[in-house]
């Protein structure tokens, strides 16, 4: 019994003790469940699980702080009208959005930020990390801090111009839809059927094996993938609009399609479609990644975070979690888009339960 | 019950014209390359002699619409073809991966659906509790996760740091049903990771929508315990929901099980597919893929029957 896990059960069982002196119930329960859990792990992993439990404690603790530093922050510098909505905001949203900020400064300053080229080879293969290389070298000896964030400027820029093409189509078709109805209607309807009918890897996978891996061919095909969400959501919200009254007075009036998508039904469907904006840039994010990883998405020498998970794969079988990075840099920016997106979604719906 | 009966053939004819028009769109994508196949496997150094020779071995002389048919029938009958590079039948390569692909995703789901169903029932009833908002998030960062992410985690922290479990699923014929079991372990886990977030919170969002019904609260007003309000009242409502969360999480295993073979080196159907898309072996990226979209567009039959024949206001109409 070392001083660390002693001192990691007194403060456990403590915290515990004053959570059920105060009477939070919900608090004590998590406290106390987690000794017992710690109990079994520590019994089977030993130290290194424990130290793992309070890592992550640790780091839990930190983003939650940084989250509510950040939600402050955010509460002073807007106006009045944003602020009260921000003041109300869960800690995972602000997280969400620090996250989101913190990517996209690193996406638009990476050649001022990165201390090398994303080619450039400064080092030998897998070199270990030194002062120079906070992460050490990939396998042509490249820095990967460097490739990291311009990963942040291709994977991501690549998403979200699919994302932004996927939502034009399907919400211009959705749109066009709903106020057109009859035969376009049906054919847009089934032609999204189909598309839907086919897994998106599996789809995106022929469509690559044909057209080969071409950035261009890779945002086209993506944005058709997804395409039919948007349409789907945006037919169903523009078409509970169409029927309003005000549709049918602009109608009256002798307005054209284009003005009516423009000007009453795009205004009033906002809320949703940007909540669903988040969701796509998720999936096509993802599945983007996924592609990459399988070498069939952005083709080196261009830094990119699926493959470079896949290139630098072999260090995993020696313990070293480097190739874990730009994988966890994935997940933690859809985890952060998730949770803006979860707010939102439960700001405009109006739930309250 | 001609009603049902109606319904539930009408959704299966659905689901054969939907089959239909895949296969098309798999088979037609192909005649979209520029040039032919020939050309395309050939690339440019190739001879017009072996060009055309290729387009004879593969009888692109003929319209395309009797190759289709040719295909399609063959496919039926399992026959796919043969391959470009290897030359082999690309039924004989396919039917044993496919074979391991199903047990993998099998071995997940029969993990992953009793877990996900109780769980997810669970945080329904506890909703806005703190146990909830853990699960939440949990279940979030496991869903935004790329499968990749995952099973590396996985590999790094079970299967190198502490050898539980092997890093590559390499199968053998000779291997004792629980030595596969472990063997395969690692994979199975990161899909029912993956799956059982998906389903928890289908399940969760399923059983609250159900939850909020009049219904449930008169049972409740008139006061039936809280127990006997899920199992007599809630429940028979909540096949339809959950049947269908389960289907259509199963249809999802099929996009994450590609992405997890490639990782773990499985040798099922999906590594086989993303190897052939690299290779550019049309026949069997076509195949792979028409399995794939089968399996995806059949699950989802099966999860709108299964919600058509349980749910009780179809089952006994007025």
């Amino acid at each position: 019994m070392s001083y660390f896990v002693v001192g990691y059960y007194a403060m456990l069982i403590g915290a515990s003790c004053v959570a059920a002196y105060y009477s939070q119930r919900q608090v004590f329960l998590l406290l106390f469940s987690l000794t017992l859990v710690s109990f079994i792990v520590g019994i089977v992993g030993g130290v290194p699980a424990l130290t793992f439990i309070t890592t992550a404690a640790g780091a839990l603790a930190l983003a939650a702080g940084t989250s509510y530093a950040f939600r402050e922050f955010l509460v002073l510098i807007t106006p009045p009208s944003i602020s009260r909505e921000l003041k109300a905001a869960p800690l995972t949203a602000s997280f969400g959005m620090f996250v989101i900020l913190t990517y996209a400064i690193a996406g638009i300053f990476a050649p001022i930020m990165a201390p090398y080229g994303e080619s450039e080879v400064i080092a030998g293969a897998f070199a270990p990390a030194d002062e120079n290389m906070l992460l050490g070298a990939d396998q042509l000896g490249r820095d990967i801090f460097s490739r990291l964030i311009y990963g942040a400027r291709n994977t991501v820029g690549l998403a979200l111009l699919a994302t932004l093409l996927a939502f034009f189509i399907g919400a211009i078709g959705g749109l066009l839809a709903a106020t057109k109805g009859g035969f376009l209607d049906q054919l847009l309807g089934r032609t999204a059927d189909v598309i839907m009918s086919v897994p998106s890897l599996i789809f995106a996978l022929l469509m690559l094996s044909i057209f080969g891996t071409d950035l261009a061919v890779i945002v086209i095909v993506v944005a058709i993938i997804y395409a039919p969400r948007v349409f789907r959501l945006a037919r169903a919200v523009a078409g509970n609009v169409v029927v309003m009254d005000y549709i049918e007075a602009a109608k009256l009036r002798g307005e054209g399609t284009g003005y009516l998508i423009r000007k009453e039904i795009l205004p009033n469907s906002t809320a949703p479609l940007i909540a669903e904006f988040g969701l796509e840039f998720c999936f096509v994010f993802l599945l983007i990644a996924g592609l990459s990883f399988l070498g069939l998405g952005i083709q080196p020498p261009t830094a990119d975070w699926g493959s470079m998970v896949r290139e630098n794969a072999t260090l995993i079988s020696f313990g070293d979690i480097t190739p874990l990075i730009p994988a966890a840099a994935i997940a933690l920016l859809t985890v952060a888009v998730n949770f803006v997106v979860d707010w939102m979604l439960y700001r405009s719906s109006g739930l309250k339960d | 019950m001609g009603g049902i009966f109606g319904l539930v053939l009408k959704r299966l004819l659905l689901g054969l014209v939907t089959l239909l028009v895949v296969s098309i769109l798999i088979f037609f994508a192909v005649e979209l390359l520029p040039g032919d196949i020939a050309q395309a496997v050939l690339g440019q150094g190739a001879t017009d002699e072996t060009v055309r020779a290729m387009r004879e071995q593969l009888g692109l002389d003929r319209p395309a619409l009797v190759r289709y048919l040719e295909w399609l029938f063959g496919a039926l009958q399992g026959d796919f073809g043969v391959s470009l590079v290897s030359g082999e039948r690309v039924s004989e390569v396919i039917s044993d991966r496919f074979a391991n692909t199903l047990f993998l995703a099998a071995y997940a789901a029969v993990i992953a659906v009793p877990i996900s169903i109780i769980l997810g029932i669970m945080v329904a009833l506890l909703r806005n509790s703190l146990f909830d908002r853990v699960a939440n998030v949990l279940t979030l960062t496991s869903i935004s996760s790329p499968e990749f992410f995952l099973g590396y985690i996985l590999i790094l922290y079970l299967a190198v740091k502490t050898s539980y479990f092997p890093a590559i699923a390499s199968l053998s014929s000779d291997m004792s049903f629980p030595d596969l079991l472990h063997r395969t372990f690692l994979p199975a886990l990161t899909l029912v990771l993956v799956v059982t977030a998906h389903m928890m919170r289908m399940t969760r969002a399923a059983i609250i929508n159900l939850l909020a019904s009049p219904y449930i609260e008169m049972a409740r007003l008139k006061g039936v315990p809280p127990w006997l309000v899920i199992v007599r009242h809630a429940l028979p409502n909540a096949w339809a929901p959950i049947i269908n969360v389960v289907a259509l999480n199963l249809a999802y295993l099929i996009t994450g099980v590609v992405l997890v073979e490639v990782v773990f080196v499985y040798p099922g159907i999906g590594q086989f597919l993303v190897d052939a898309v690299a290779k550019r072996d049309f026949p069997i990226v076509q195949a792979c893929c028409l399995i794939f979209a089968a399996t995806f567009i059949l699950l989802n039959l099966a999860a709108d029957v299964g919600a058509i024949l349980t749910n009780p206001r179809l089952r006994h109409p007025k």
